[in-house]
């Protein structure tokens, strides 16, 4: 049974992974959107915004969320793939063999995390371009945190996948769900310059917690901070989460989430 | 022996009922068919009897294990090709097969040695580099059918194996297939609606409205249906129905035309034709076919209800496919 469980993990991913090398559209995208936000954003934003509060500049601020959103779209479209996987057949395939659901599910995950950070250490490799300092101790720290967030992300995927029939729904996926995450998670400016509302619905959205997280480990590593005037931490009942409340706290949203995913699988098919 | 039996099975979906109580089984190292129109149960019997859908009741075996209640084990016995191809178009075929390997955990050495085996066998050995999208409708089948024969099943499932293939590539299918089975000496369970495809069966059983109607090799479906056809085409049908009716014959009707059986065709037709009163456009005589037996058992053609509709469909679902890559 565990055996069967960890192989079913192991060959899924290995799919994901050879599918990933294999399309050279996705390589590519890889490689260029990150180069694409970081020009927009770098050479435009930065001059128009200037420091964010003191000692921390736009880009500054502005990069571990680019980071995170190359990671969060990544984990999100591998999750989604399982919907092109039971339209062309593939997942049939799958289904049919000797192997269990959950770790079917599991691979996917795993597979998308580990192709999200791929995506995510290119980005990492154009940052000393726009003036970034990055050190091999920041990148070993930032790869769990990378991890953690792709898994967590791509559970929401599932539990909308698992519903789905066809790609014709994809484009209401896009607008309904991908944006509002990306936007209310902070990416793009701080939480707390934001109405109250908005505050509140980033509060109940996974991606907020990681891309704090991401910003805070950035933060402590370039040593740029007084703890006290960043826009970092989420403020909940009236506490700042910390780093290792964040991970904590995007932990649990993941586990639920695919215990929800696995739950649905295993019923439908 | 037998290596699948089947008592009282049912599957409803919510409001319909998709197969009404078959039973049957089939013997180790044959190849047994299910024949019968879209819609016929066919494929949902399949689905039963492969894990992917739970009976509404009745009991399915396989090797004499309860299927819905071992699909672990159930899986490892079974290799399947579906009516839609499940192969992932962005690798190459080798990828496909090591990745059905990989998920059916067979040892390294025989996975090698049953790639080349098969690939080899099916034509593709030459071309297991390329991606599989740069494959044919007939090369994609084949290379379902090593892919499903790879982890040495007991029992091969064909759901309608040469679906959309023109006449040429399902005879070269077939040779494949037949060539497998002596070699391997598994059992070939398949579904479908073509009559010439049903003829390579060892026995067929015939399924119409979710029912199992006849079930007999093909030549003794044939024989059952009691010598010759004679099929004739006349200016007014319902005048000519009675009156081979009043011969103590059972003519079916389809298109105008009018077919029946007769024990000894050639020594019947000449008195016939003498006798009939009403004016006989064209007659024929012939062997009877598995189509014959069909339209005498269901009072239809198989052949007009599908091909137009499903196939029609399938060939628009792959266009599409197609155009939607990723």
């Amino acid at each position: 049974m565990a055996k069967e469980f960890f192989r079913s993990i192991y060959v899924v991913t290995y799919r994901e992974i050879l599918r990933f090398i294999r399309e050279r559209s996705r390589l590519i995208s890889a490689f260029l959107m990150p180069i694409m936000f970081l020009v927009v954003f770098g050479a435009g934003f930065n001059r128009l915004i200037g420091e964010i509060s003191p000692g921390v500049d736009f880009i500054q601020f502005m990069f571990p969320g680019i980071l995170a959103m190359t990671v969060v779209m990544g984990s999100l479209f591998s999750a989604l793939s399982i919907v092109w996987d039971r339209e062309f057949g593939f997942l049939k395939e799958l289904l049919i063999a000797p192997l269990s659901r959950t770790g079917i599910i599991l691979g996917k995950a795993l597979g998308g995390a580990l192709t999200s950070s791929i995506r995510g250490l290119i980005l990492l490799g154009f940052a000393p371009v726009i003036g970034i300092n990055i050190t091999p101790a920041l990148v070993i720290k930032l790869i769990p945190m990378i991890l953690l967030l792709s898994i967590t992300l791509s559970g929401v995927g599932f539990v909308i996948a698992a519903r789905m029939r066809s790609q014709q729904g994809f484009q209401g996926i896009m607008n309904f769900v991908f944006f509002p995450i990306i936007f209310l998670s902070g990416v793009f400016f701080p939480l707390t310059s934001t109405p109250n509302i908005i505050q509140t619905l980033s509060k109940f959205n996974p991606m907020t917690y990681g891309v704090d997280a991401l910003r805070q480990i950035f933060f402590n590593d370039l040593n740029v901070i007084d703890k006290n005037i960043q826009p970092i931490g989420i403020e909940i009942f009236g506490h700042i989460t910390t780093v290792w409340e964040n991970i904590t706290i995007l932990s649990v949203i993941g586990i639920i989430l695919m215990m929800i995913a696995t739950w649905m699988f295993s019923k439908q098919e | 022996m037998q290596i699948i039996e089947v008592k009282n099975l049912y599957k409803s979906y919510k409001k319909i009922e998709a197969v009404k109580g078959i039973s049957f089984s089939v013997n180790q190292g044959e190849i047994f068919g299910f024949l019968g129109p879209n819609g016929a149960g066919k494929t949902t019997t399949i689905n039963v009897l492969c894990t992917l859908l739970k009976q509404s009741s009745g009991e399915a075996y396989l090797d004499n294990l309860e299927i819905s209640r071992n699909q672990g084990e159930i899986r490892k016995r079974i290799g399947l090709v579906f009516q839609d191809t499940t192969l992932d178009d962005y690798l190459t075929a080798e990828e496909n097969i090591k990745f059905h390997g990989y998920a059916y955990n067979m040892p390294k050495n025989l996975l090698a040695q049953r790639t080349e085996n098969l690939l080899k066998m099916m034509d593709l050995w030459d071309r297991r580099k390329e991606n599989v999208r740069s494959y044919s409708g007939g090369m994609k089948r084949r290379l379902e059918i090593a892919r499903g024969l790879l982890h040495l099943p007991k029992v091969l499932f064909l759901d309608e194996p040469t679906l959309g293939l023109d006449p040429q590539t399902r005879r070269k299918i077939w040779d494949h297939i037949n060539e497998i089975r002596l070699k391997d000496k598994i059992t070939i369970f398949m579904t479908t609606h073509y009559m010439d495809e049903a003829e390579n069966c060892n026995r067929i059983a015939i399924i119409d409205h979710g029912k199992i109607i006849a079930l007999n090799s093909p030549e003794g479906l044939k024989i059952d249906l009691g010598g010759d056809t004679v099929e004739i085409t006349t200016e007014n049908v319902s005048e000519a129905e009675k009156e081979i009716k009043s011969l103590n014959l059972k003519p079916t009707i389809t298109n105008n035309n009018i077919s029946f059986q007769v024990p000894n065709g050639n020594e019947f037709l000449p008195n016939f034709v003498q006798n009939f009163q009403q004016k006989i456009i064209s007659i024929e005589l012939r062997r009877p076919t598995l189509d014959d037996v069909f339209i005498s058992l269901t009072g239809k053609a198989i052949r007009e209800q599908n091909q137009s509709s499903t196939d029609q469909m399938r060939s628009w679902r792959n266009r599409r496919g197609m155009g939607g890559s990723r």
